[in-house]
């Protein structure tokens, strides 16, 4: 206790007489990295924080996640814009971790890294014809209707035949069918990008089906988006009700789960309301329920691309006392689509000199502090690193969830320089030494203030077409209209 | 100013507290007070917010929302969607089951949202939604920051 205090009182009077900021580096500005940043200025007036980001624009999955016709669900960014306008507080876009600069670099050049770069890649199903081209991971669509550069030239064929397949049955599927299935004069008002709203414009795809490999009773998506996709004008919703019966498993697993009781409701009833005037252009969606992904099976016509999935009848299984899992039966079923979008979950990446559990997709990590060496009984804390988000916790949750997993990421730093475990360091320059390494590789910096022209000129472009904004989806386009 | 002032914490209690006994002089917490600004009058109730630094009294106008209350007084309920039922930050626990009963029932979309939030009870409703009305005047209100306890894991999970 004594020793503590004696570093407590050390560390406090040397960071006092040496009146230098704690300087602090956030990779990644999504929600997780903006709540981070947002915490530790609120926490430490010394703090000083630069967030870093791969792409010259801000906000991660508020940008090219959420989905366009979820404007309010955006409007965090007010609140993360006035973090970046803080004055203790610098945005640095263009800046790719590992290439621009490495984690050991930017670890001696900060007295904390906070790492909240998220998952930008994908769970894979590993079955037969999972190459075949028409088969898409739903990340990839949706960063394609929402502008992210990487996806800008994915042009899914939505054109070939009238069906879509969509396995999984959470947020993210539901998001991907309602784009699929909303009239295009209802998307044309949002900010969806302006390649994707052409291309559903011209769209053949009429009927979406949503696998999942379990029941209504374990659907993972949440009600509001269930609602919505069920209140769109002139869908024709297919819920077979012998997949409605609870068993008493069931009715365990929901007992607890407030979530999952209200889904389950809404499903119920959409299964038992019909809408009685077919109009010309139906548009129909099905859920399909205890069956999952066997194989993908190639067209005849054209080789290398999709023509259906082969199902697999699922039953459930208890596993544990409230959770069941799905188990094939080796009953099978073709599917025919032209496309098909995989939305089995988001994964994480690693990079160099980063501690990195393969099998979870999240880096080992206690309450934040980033460990090495899990094995056995001892953890080595990798100090003054720690990570935040979907890194941290793997690819679930809410906005609001980064909002908690943000103060408990604090929450350790605070505790860490409190015990002297994360001090002051003088070799660390920070933000300067950051910029002048980045100078020195051409690595091409892009600020707040020029976020902020890229913003103003894709709202202008927008209003043109009453629009919120038209997203510039190009690293060209937007450097253009921040040099404007 | 809002939560996102970053002004040092001290400084916005001693801001609601002087706000206090400059316009307040007895705590009658079980009547609806009114007083005069400009030719105007406005009907006030009281409100007490609970969070981890303790009771704040704070009066609120008839019509105003919960979560612009909390904001005009420097109350850290946080509003990531701005007040349009959008997210579950500013969730409040309301923490006596009569004056629970006295708030309308919430519509579907707000238990959407509720459905997300963390720390759920069986008397939580969202800032943005609750609207104050004179009888509502002496409402509990706890942030759920004030039990919080970090159980990020689990809550992810869950949804």
């Amino acid at each position: 206790m004594a020793v503590i205090q004696l570093r407590t009182w050390l560390s406090r009077t040397f960071s006092t007489a040496a009146s230098r900021p704690l300087r602090v580096c956030v990779v990644g500005s999504g929600p997780a990295g903006f709540y981070t940043a947002e915490k530790m200025l609120k926490a430490h007036q010394e703090a000083e924080v630069d967030i870093i980001d791969r792409l010259p624009t801000p906000f991660g999955l508020v940008r090219s996640g959420v989905a366009p016709d979820h404007p309010e669900t955006k409007i965090v960014v007010n609140q993360f814009t006035r973090v970046a306008q803080h004055e203790r507080c610098s945005f640095f876009g263009n800046v790719t971790l590992g290439s621009s600069v490495t984690l050991p670099e930017l670890r001696e050049l900060y007295d904390v890294v906070v790492l909240a770069y998220g998952a930008e890649s994908d769970r894979v199903l590993g079955i037969p014809g999972e190459d075949l081209s028409g088969i898409y991971s739903a990340r990839e669509f949706v960063w394609w209707y929402n502008g992210h550069p990487d996806s800008r030239y994915l042009n899914p064929d939505l054109k070939s035949s009238d069906t879509a397949v969509i396995l999984g049955q959470g947020n993210v599927a539901l998001d991907v069918a309602r784009i699929l299935l909303r009239p295009t004069t209802e998307l044309a008002t949002t900010d969806i990008a302006n390649h994707a709203l052409s291309a559903l414009e011209k769209s053949s795809i009429r009927k979406v089906y949503l696998v999942g490999r379990r029941g209504p009773a374990q659907a993972a998506c949440t009600a509001k988006e269930l609602r919505e996709i069920l209140g769109i004008k002139d869908l024709h919703v297919h819920i077979k009700e012998a997949d409605l019966l609870k068993t008493q498993a069931d009715e365990e697993e929901m007992k607890n789960n407030r979530i999952r009781k209200r889904v389950y409701e809404l499903l119920s009833k959409a299964a038992t309301s019909r809408p009685s005037h077919p109009s010309s252009d139906q548009r129909e969606l099905h859920f399909v329920f205890f069956w999952k992904p066997d194989k993908f099976l190639e067209s005849d016509e054209r080789t290398g691309h999709v023509s259906g999935v082969r199902l697999e009848k699922t039953k459930l299984i208890g596993v544990n006392p409230g959770e069941q899992m799905a188990a094939g039966t080796g009953q099978f079923e073709d599917l025919g689509c032209g496309i098909v979008l995989k939305s089995i979950g988001y994964k994480s990446v690693p990079v160099n000199g980063l501690p990195f559990d393969d099998r979870k997709g999240v880096v080992p990590n206690v309450r934040g502090r980033v460990v090495s060496d899990t094995s056995g009984d001892h953890t080595r804390l990798e100090k003054g690193l720690y990570v935040c988000g979907w890194l941290k916790r793997g690819p679930t949750g809410i906005i609001a969830t980064n909002l908690y997993c943000a103060e408990e990421t604090v929450a350790s730093i605070s505790e860490d320089l409190k015990q002297g475990i994360v001090t002051f360091s003088s070799a660390s320059s920070g933000r300067e030494g950051l910029l002048q390494l980045l100078d020195n590789r051409n690595v091409r910096v892009v600020p707040f203030s020029r976020w902020e022209e890229m913003d103003s000129r894709e709202r202008e472009l927008g209003n043109f077409k009453n629009k919120p904004r038209e997203k510039l989806a190009t690293l060209e386009e937007l450097e253009k209209a921040s040099e404007e | 100013m809002g939560p996102l002032t970053f002004s040092p914490k001290a400084g916005n209690l001693c801001a609601s507290y002087n706000y206090f006994s400059h316009t307040l002089t007895p705590r009658t917490f079980s009547t609806t007070t009114a007083h005069e600004e400009g030719n105007k009058q406005i009907e006030e109730i009281s409100v007490i917010f609970v969070d981890n630094d303790g009771e704040k009294h704070v009066k609120v106008p008839v019509g105003k929302s919960i979560l612009e209350a909390a904001h005009e007084n420097d109350i850290e309920l946080e509003g990531a969607c701005e007040g349009s039922c959008a997210c579950s930050t500013c969730h409040v626990i309301v923490r006596d089951l009569e004056y629970y009963n006295k708030l309308e029932d919430p519509t579907d979309e707000e238990n959407d949202m509720l459905d997300l939030a963390f720390g759920l009870t069986e008397t939580s409703r969202l800032g943005c939604q609750v609207i104050a009305t004179p009888e509502l005047d002496g409402i509990c209100l706890e942030l759920p920051a004030a039990t919080r306890n970090f159980a990020v894991d689990k809550y992810a999970k869950a949804t």
